[in-house]
This record gives structure tokens, sequence and C-alpha cells, in this order.
């Protein structure tokens, strides 16, 4: 039994149908990338995954031991107060406590737990600092973090990559396939690298209006649609445009 | 002014100014560190609302003879729990919701005392009576401000995630409906603990004038928490003394005290501002 089992399900927004039909499975081990363009439903589906959002139609089921208190998450948005007063240590070691139910106070395991993810990402000298003053790749750095604490089984990231400077970005898909491989833990992204996507993941959904696909990333780069995303198409002769007023331009 | 060494008799200070003394600072604990999740949380509008609540309650008490804080209580958790499903999936919005329902408590109280020809009574609660608490009212207070600050300290962690991202810690699998519902129950005792002693009027600027003047002073969370429990205790030794003094309402004299301290804060701020840019 996968851990999160998705049948023809149905997203909504009021009158807006954002997703229809959708069909796949994430099993333990599975390294999921979800690609499409903007607006296609990504975020929305992440939340749905969540349980932040209700079903609209069809059905999701968690199975195979996934309890929530296991996830960990990475929101594209998040709905932080601006003024918030928080430092960053107190931001990560939050990540912490969906295991501890009722207990209280953080164990040392937990602290050292968090001060292991904050060098990981390199943020171990922001410790102290307030979160509020950061800058925007810092705070998403800070996220990530305390997301990672978070994961037991399962690790949810919506666009992990924004923000983040290309060193940083590398470094992140190195600590995904590192606690993908080493630890044994599920991850779905959504990403719009899909270059990068093909070449770290496992298997790809791709979701939008017309046409969606779920499979192994060989099978989407020969599909018609992962060849157009994979930017085939972005070649120097095949811009039309470019090439139209180039010429227009010796004409004259 | 009064001369304090006429009015402070040895008598006078363990009967009366001892007891208002810890009852007061256990009170102001309180609402320091409840004020910080309210105002962060953008709700201190509950606290206001569940003042009116409990003044309505406290006054269909008296009016009926009942002990009024024992009644008081139980009925504000009970209201604390429906103004917080309210604020969540009402259709008229939280703000909206909430004041309908807290000022129509507020006329049933208004409406009972009235037909009990009670007003005399009941105007203590409107504007607090700290230094008429009876014996039991402090011993009562001074029990459930214990538990009230014990929970919220075992709790504390938990009460800081839920009010940083209430969505992560829900998709996380917090939760987040119990936390919010222990807030909620934590605030409602407060609220009625302070109303014995600063009024209906004045409670909420109790519990959120601390946690403001700390956001201006403080960058981290802890830092905020600790900081508002000293503004609060301080500012309220400051405002029974000033009261003593000038003899003037001790509920008032302790809120002034805590515009000013909010007003030092701002300028602090202002200075630190400009010397960093210096
Ligand atoms: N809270 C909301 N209420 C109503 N409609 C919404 C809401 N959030 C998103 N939508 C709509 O749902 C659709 C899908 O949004 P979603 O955020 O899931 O897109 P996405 O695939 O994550 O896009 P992006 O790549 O820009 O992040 C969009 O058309 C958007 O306008
Ligand atoms: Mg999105």
């Amino acid at each position: 039994m996968a851990y999160i089992t998705c049948d023809k399900i149905t997203l909504r927004y009021e009158a807006l149908t954002v997703l229809e039909n959708l069909s796949f499975t994430v099993s333990q081990g599975d390294y999921l990338c979800i690609v499409g363009e903007n607006g296609s439903g990504k975020s929305t589906l992440m939340k749905c995954l969540l349980g932040l959002k209700p079903v609209d139609g069809g059905k999701l089921t968690y199975g195979d031991g996934l309890k929530r208190n296991e996830i960990g998450y990475l929101p594209q948005q998040s709905q932080i107060q601006r003024s918030f007063p928080a430092s960053v240590r107190e931001v990560v070691l939050s990540g912490c406590l969906n295991g501890k139910g009722l207990h209280p106070f953080y164990t040392k395991a937990e602290k050292e737990r968090a001060a292991e993810q904050m060098r990981c990402l390199n943020i171990t000298e922001l410790a102290d600092r307030s979160y509020r003053e950061l800058s925007g790749g810092q705070q998403q750095r800070v996220l990530l973090a305390r997301a990672l604490c978070a994961t037991k089984k399962l690790l949810l990231l919506d666009e992990p990559l924004t923000g983040l400077d290309p060193l940083v970005a590398t470094e992140l898909y190195s600590i995904l396939q590192h606690i993908h491989d080493a630890h044994g833990i599920t991850v779905i992204m959504v990403t719009h690298d899909v270059e990068c996507a093909v070449r770290h993941a496992q298997s790809i959904l791709h979701v939008g209006k017309k046409e969606s696909f779920f499979g192994s990333c060989a099978a989407y780069e020969k599909t018609p649609l992962g060849k157009r995303f994979l930017g085939d198409a972005v070649e120097p002769e095949h811009c039309e445009n470019c090439v139209h007023e180039h010429a227009e331009v010796q004409h004259e | 002014m009064n001369d304090l060494s006429a009015i402070l008799t040895p008598e006078y200070i363990a009967v009366i100014l001892l007891p208002a003394l810890i009852a007061g600072v256990a009170v102001s604990l309180c609402s320091s560190l409840l004020g910080v999740s309210l105002v962060l949380k953008r709700c201190s509008m509950i606290g206001d609302g569940l003042s009116h609540v409990g003044y309505g309650t406290l006054c269909v008490a008296v009016a009926m003879g009942w002990a009024p804080m024992q009644v008081a209580v139980p009925v504000v958790i009970a209201a604390a729990y429906i103004l917080l499903r309210l604020s969540e999936n009402s259709r008229l919005g939280g703000d909206t919701a909430i004041a309908l329902f807290s000022t129509s408590a507020l006329a049933i109280g208004i409406l009972a005392s009235s037909k009990a020809n009670l007003t005399t009574d009941v105007s203590h609660y409107m504007f607090g009576s700290i230094l008429a608490m009876t014996r039991g009212d402090v011993i009562f207070s001074v029990i459930l401000s214990i538990c009230v600050v014990l929970v919220y300290l075992l709790f504390y962690d938990k009460i800081f995630a839920v009010t940083f991202d209430e969505n992560f810690a829900r998709a996380t699998g917090m939760n987040v409906r119990f936390y919010n519902l222990l807030i909620a129950v934590l605030t409602a005792v407060t609220v009625v603990l302070g109303m014995m002693m600063m009024g209906a009027l004045l409670i909420s600027s109790l519990m959120i004038f601390p946690a403001v003047t700390a956001m201006r002073l403080c960058k981290r969370f802890r830092g905020v928490v600790i900081a508002a429990v000293i503004v609060s205790v301080t500012c309220f030794l400051c405002g029974l003394f000033l009261s003593l003094l000038l003899d003037t309402a001790v509920g008032a004299s302790v809120v002034i005290m805590d515009l000013a301290a909010y007003l030092i804060a701002v300028i602090i701020g202002k200075l630190k501002k400009a010397s960093q840019n210096r």
C-alpha cells in the first residue's frame, strides 16, 4: 500500500475548478517532482495532500502507516506576519514539535537535531538573529531547516529554490538526495526547474488544464509535454520572432 | 496627595494591601503572558469580547445571588470556545461575530441587574475594586493564576508554534484546534480574574499594553514574553502605589502606567534607530 493514493481527485475554489480527475500514488522511498505552468494548481494540490484543503471529488487515502506528524512541509508563501518577533533558533526548533505529543520543553536530542539542520543549511551564524530581519533567501533557508526538522517519513516542498543563490540551491539538491538515499525519506517537490527535476527525481507529475502526466522521468522526457517543458524549443534558431526582426533590420 | 504614613497602618497593610498586591501581581503575570499570544495572533478583540461576556455574567450572578467568580469562570470559558468557533467559520467575519455575541451577553447582564436593582454593587466589576476583594476572592484568583502560568509554561513551545505559523503546525500534524482552545480557555480565566481587579472596561488593556510595549523592545519571542511580564508587573506595582498616593482608581492608574511604559518604549526605539543611522 502506498503512502498517498489519489484516485481521480478534483480540487475547486468555489466555482473555479483547478484540477480534475487526477490520479497518482506516492510510495515509501519515492522522489516525486510536480511540475506545471503557473496557476495550474500545484500549490493547491500540496495543500490538499497536507489536509489544509478538503478534496472536492474523488478519493485521497493515506496508507502504509503514514501519520500526519511524520510530514515536513515548506510552504510557497507562508502567512507569517512581517513583524513577528522570533529568533531563527526558535523558528527552526518549532519544526521538532510535531513528534512530541503533549510532552513539554525541547529535549537535548531535539536541540541537537535543530542545530544539525541549521549547519546543513549554513545558517548557524544566524541562529540568534531575528527572523523578520533576514533577507528573503535567508528566511527561505530557515523555513527549510524547520521543514527538515519536522520530517520523519515524508517531506513536501513547494518551490524550495525560490530566492536561494546557486550554491545553496545545489547544496539543497544534495541534501535532498542524501536524506532520500540514506534516511529513506520520501520527497515530494514542486519545482519549475524541470531539468533538475528530471535529473534528480524518480517520477514526475505534470499537472495542467488540458493534459497531465504521471510516470517515470525517462517516460516524461519522451512525451511531447515533457519535450516542451524541457525546453527543446528554446534553441536560438527556433526563436522565430527574433529571426524575423533581424531579417527586417537587414532588409532596410 | 495622601499622607502615606497615615494610611499605611500595619493593619491596613496586612488585611487589605498585601492580599491585593499578591492577587494583582499574579493576575498581571497571567494577562501579560496571554496578551503576547493574543496580539500576535491578531485577535486582541477576543479579550475585549470576553470581558463583555464576563461582565454580563457577573451581573446575572449578582442579581441571582450566586457567587460571582465561580459562575463567571465556566461561563466565560464556554464563551471563549464559542467565540473561537465563530471567528473560525463565520460568514460575518471574526470581529463582527465577536462584537455581536459579546454585546448581546452584556445586554442580558445589564437587563438582569436593572431588574434586580443592584446597579451600585455591580459597578465594581465595571471599574474594578482590587482593594475591596474578599479573602476568598484573593485566594481563588491566586490559585487560578498559578494554574494559568503553569499551563502556559508547560505548553510554551506549542503556543509559540501555533502563534507563529498556524498552517505549518496544522500541516505537520499538531492539534492546532486544541492549542487554540487552550489559549482561549487561559484567556477566559485571566479575563475574569482581571475583571475583579481592573474592571471590565480596562482588562483588555492590561493584556495588550505590556505585549505591544515588549514587542517594541525585543526581537525574540522569549525576550518579548519575559519583557511583557516585567513591564506588566512593574506597571501594576507603580499604578497601585500611585493610586494610594493620589487616591485614584487602581485600575485606571495601572493603565496610565502601562501607557507611560509604552510611550517610553516608543521613544527608546526611536532613539536606538537614530543612533544607528548616525
Ligand atoms: N485561495 C484561493 N482562492 C481562490 N482561488 C485560488 C486560491 N489560491 C489559488 N487560486 C487559484 O487556483 C489556481 C491554482 O493556484 P495554485 O496556487 O495552486 O497554482 P500553482 O500551480 O502553485 O502556481 P505557481 O506556479 O504560480 O505557484 C490559480 O488559478 C489561482 O488563481
Ligand atoms: Mg504554487
